[in-house]
């Protein structure tokens, strides 16, 4: 059992334990999934100025704290006691792209040629640290909600404005990987 | 610790305040001591392995999505999506109550033109980070402390969000 649970699991697995977040969260305390959100409780709970989109009770958004705190712990439960000692299996076409862009290592989920401390104070690093993660939250809170907020939230409950955050996503997602990423990677 | 809610106009209360932007608010008429939080501390766990074990937080497996290769993300998402409608069609059908029996509340999201262009902007930053703002909060989980850094700026760009909201188009 213990073997199972360490190989990579599949996606219809994740996938379902995922969509159940969303009724788990409604039927337990009423709260509709979404983990953007966090990060602006945070800016409520803890950075000063008077800036109004900021204040409000962010205690009773709590829950919200809480959850991301269980994803974190989970994360680090899985990668200690349940990781899989095998490399990353790729598809094949995003391996040899890849590998043409210097980047071979699949031992880790990320891959270490980018994702280290000693890359941080590189141009590469600071796009891909700074500048991204600035992306993913001044983004997601003008979108107003991320991958589970609009994506698996909003789409479940057939909001149509979700609809078109989701495609948005896509989008700049496409665009990032085929047309800007490729020059980013050889920095 | 019992508090006794006093009714508030809606257009000035916390509540009002807290939907500016954003999914997942709403305004629970129970009040519970803080533990209560930790259902979904337990939850939030399991959705933590769920990530790390089915590599959603992997960098690699966005890169494969974005570019077509693999089915695997569209696969999580997909199924998420599916197992969420069928639910909240079963709790609406079914008028299913919560477990402290109050009716299942889900705000109407309304449109505005940030979902365009915030989306967009996300999007460009989930391809060059591999990660959505839960992935972020796995990886650093998972042991991959540099995504702090990734992390502390995503807290930044909220906070920059709120800073300009005014001025910014919507």
């Amino acid at each position: 059992m213990l073997e199972l649970i360490k190989q990579p699991w599949p996606w219809y697995v994740a996938g379902a334990l995922i969509g159940l977040t969303v009724p788990y969260l409604l039927l337990v305390g009423n709260k509709t999934f979404g983990i953007s959100s966090s990060l602006r409780h945070l800016c409520a709970a803890c950075i000063p100025g008077d800036v109004k989109f900021f204040k409000y009770d962010w205690k009773k958004e709590a829950w919200n704290l809480f959850f991301v705190g269980g994803i974190a712990v989970g994360a680090f439960l899985a990668a200690t006691f349940l990781s899989d000692p095998n490399p990353i299996v790729l598809a094949e076409g995003t391996q040899e792209y890849l590998a043409s862009k210097g980047i071979t290592d699949t031992s880790h989920l990320l891959p270490a040629e980018i994702f280290s401390w000693e890359q941080l104070f590189t141009l590469r690093g600071l796009i891909f640290f700074v500048v991204g993660g600035f992306m993913v939250g001044f983004g997601t809170r003008y979108a107003g909600g991320c991958t589970s907020g609009h994506a698996i939230m909003g789409l479940s409950s057939l909001q149509w404005p979700s609809l078109v955050a989701t495609v948005m996503f896509m989008v700049g997602g496409i665009l990032m990987t085929w047309f800007i990423l490729p020059h980013l990677l050889t920095l | 610790m019992e508090k006794i809610i006093q009714p508030i106009p809606v257009a000035q209360s916390d509540l009002a305040q807290r939907e500016l932007d954003a999914m997942c608010v709403n305004e629970s008429e129970l009040k519970h001591p803080w533990w209560h939080n930790l259902k979904y501390s337990a939850w939030g766990v399991l959705f933590g392995i769920a990530f790390v074990k089915a590599e959603i937080i992997s960098w690699f497996r966005i890169q494969e999505m974005f570019r077509f290769e693999s089915f695997h993300m569209y696969g999580v998402i997909g199924t998420a999506v599916v197992v969420g409608l069928i639910s909240v069609q079963l709790i609406k059908r079914f008028n299913i109550k919560t477990v402290q029996g109050e009716a299942v509340v889900i705000p109407n999201k309304t449109f505005n033109k940030g979902q365009v262009y915030g989306g967009l902007l996300f999007g460009l930053g989930w391809a060059i980070t591999g990660a959505c703002p839960g992935p972020l909060f796995a990886q650093i989980g998972a042991g991959y402390s540099v995504i702090i850094v990734t992390f502390l700026s995503a807290w930044a760009g909220t906070w920059v969000y709120g800073y300009f909201r005014d001025k910014l188009p919507h």
